[in-house]
């Protein structure tokens, strides 16, 4: 099935109360997170707590995704191990590498065997982190069929790049592009990196806007006080979806008439134009906006 | 042959919707659940059924635990009593 993903939102692995009501935040894709939001001595008990919670609680269709700790720790693979036997929407890896993901997707094939779930059923997403990370994600992306999309993690990346993270984000303008166009060739969804302080809500909307500019598909959240803005950003606009369906009808009647370009409004309408208000239509519907 | 508590152990807070529970060896032999709960007149005993089935799943068979329950749902409770006892092996 095909989803939306215009946000991601980060959930603490070990806090119940957050698990249980991760599914009714009103985001697209919730991500569980055993890596940075757990501390080193809680890492079996939160990678319990999620399985389980995975297992147990309701989350009403939103997709459930686990971010892992990284393979190069000793907790990656048993969070593999655990995890895949609850069956999640996707595992996210972090500072992900071709190896990695290597790595993952066989495990995730053998678990998927053992477990009697139809095979690719769970699904990969790489958190691009790292500058060498930036620069292969299209090979990191096609080491495996399960890859759904990218993760954009710029407090990481800049610090791997030895540089300073800044509100404006000037510094990511590479790496947003990259990771936009990149994903859009290899047809998957691009998250842009979070917005950490929810006390500029200005500086928020405009860090939307420019992810959206770029290309950037979704973006990740840490509060599910973003999620809402979020999705208006990356919502068509009403007046997108009103010209895209006028723009299908105007075809549906060219096409009806043998025209094989035709114009709207006084403009010709081509391939290009054609192909862009489908998007829209397609988006709108999937966001419930027509 | 069942598995028992070689050391102490500890998992879970004291947070609201969880459940802190604490497992020690049990030298005379047996289970013991003691358990305080915010809702101990409405869930207490089926809180120490889930305890318990969690154990047997384990396959604990000697085991001394004590909880302080916040209102955690059965999921949690499981997940706490697993990492206890795992932690405590």
């Amino acid at each position: 099935m095909e989803r939306l993903r215009r946000t991601m939102l980060f959930m603490p692995g070990n806090n119940p109360s957050m698990l249980q009501n991760a599914g009714i935040l009103g985001a697209d894709s919730i991500i569980l997170d055993l890596e940075d939001a757990v501390s080193i001595t809680e890492k079996d008990a939160a990678r319990i707590l999620v399985r389980n919670a995975i297992k147990n609680v309701e989350f009403y269709g939103t997709e459930v995704v686990v971010r892992i700790n990284p393979l190069s720790s000793s907790f990656g693979l048993k969070d593999v191990e655990e995890i895949a036997k609850a069956k999640p929407d996707a595992i996210m890896v972090p500072k992900a590498t071709e190896e990695d993901i290597q790595i993952v997707d066989e495990m995730l094939s053998s678990i998927e065997t053992q477990e009697g779930f139809p095979h690719g059923s769970i699904k990969i997403f790489p958190l691009i982190e790292t500058a060498y990370g930036l620069e292969n994600i299209d090979s990191i992306i096609r080491t495996s069929s399960r890859a759904i999309g990218v993760l954009l993690g710029a407090e990481d990346l800049t610090a791997d790049l030895g540089i300073k993270r800044t509100r404006e984000g000037e510094e990511i303008f590479y790496a947003r592009s990259k990771v936009a166009s990149t994903c859009r060739a290899c047809k998957v969804d691009a998250i842009d990196t979070p917005f950490a302080d929810m006390n500029d809500c200005r500086g928020f909307n405009k860090d939307i806007h420019k992810a959206k500019s770029l290309g950037l598909t979704g973006k990740a959240a840490i509060n599910p006080r973003q999620v809402d803005t979020i999705h208006e950003v990356f919502a068509p606009a009403e007046e997108e979806i009103k010209y895209a369906l006028r723009v299908i009808k105007a075809m549906e009647e060219a096409q009806r008439e043998g025209k094989g370009v035709f114009s709207l409004d006084g403009k010709m309408v081509d391939a290009p134009i054609i192909a862009r208000a489908q998007n829209v239509v397609k988006k709108a519907k999937l966001a419930g906006l027509v | 042959m069942g598995m028992d508590i070689k050391t102490p152990a500890k998992a879970g807070t004291m947070e609201s919707n969880d459940i802190y529970v604490i497992v020690q060896p049990n030298d005379e032999g047996g289970i013991i659940i003691e358990l305080e709960s915010i809702v101990m007149k409405q869930f207490g005993k089926k809180i120490k059924e889930v305890i318990l089935e969690t154990l047997e799943a384990l396959n604990i068979k000697n085991i001394h635990l004590s909880a302080k329950d916040r209102g955690a749902l059965d999921y949690t409770i499981k997940a706490r009593v697993e990492t206890a006892v795992k932690r405590g092996m």
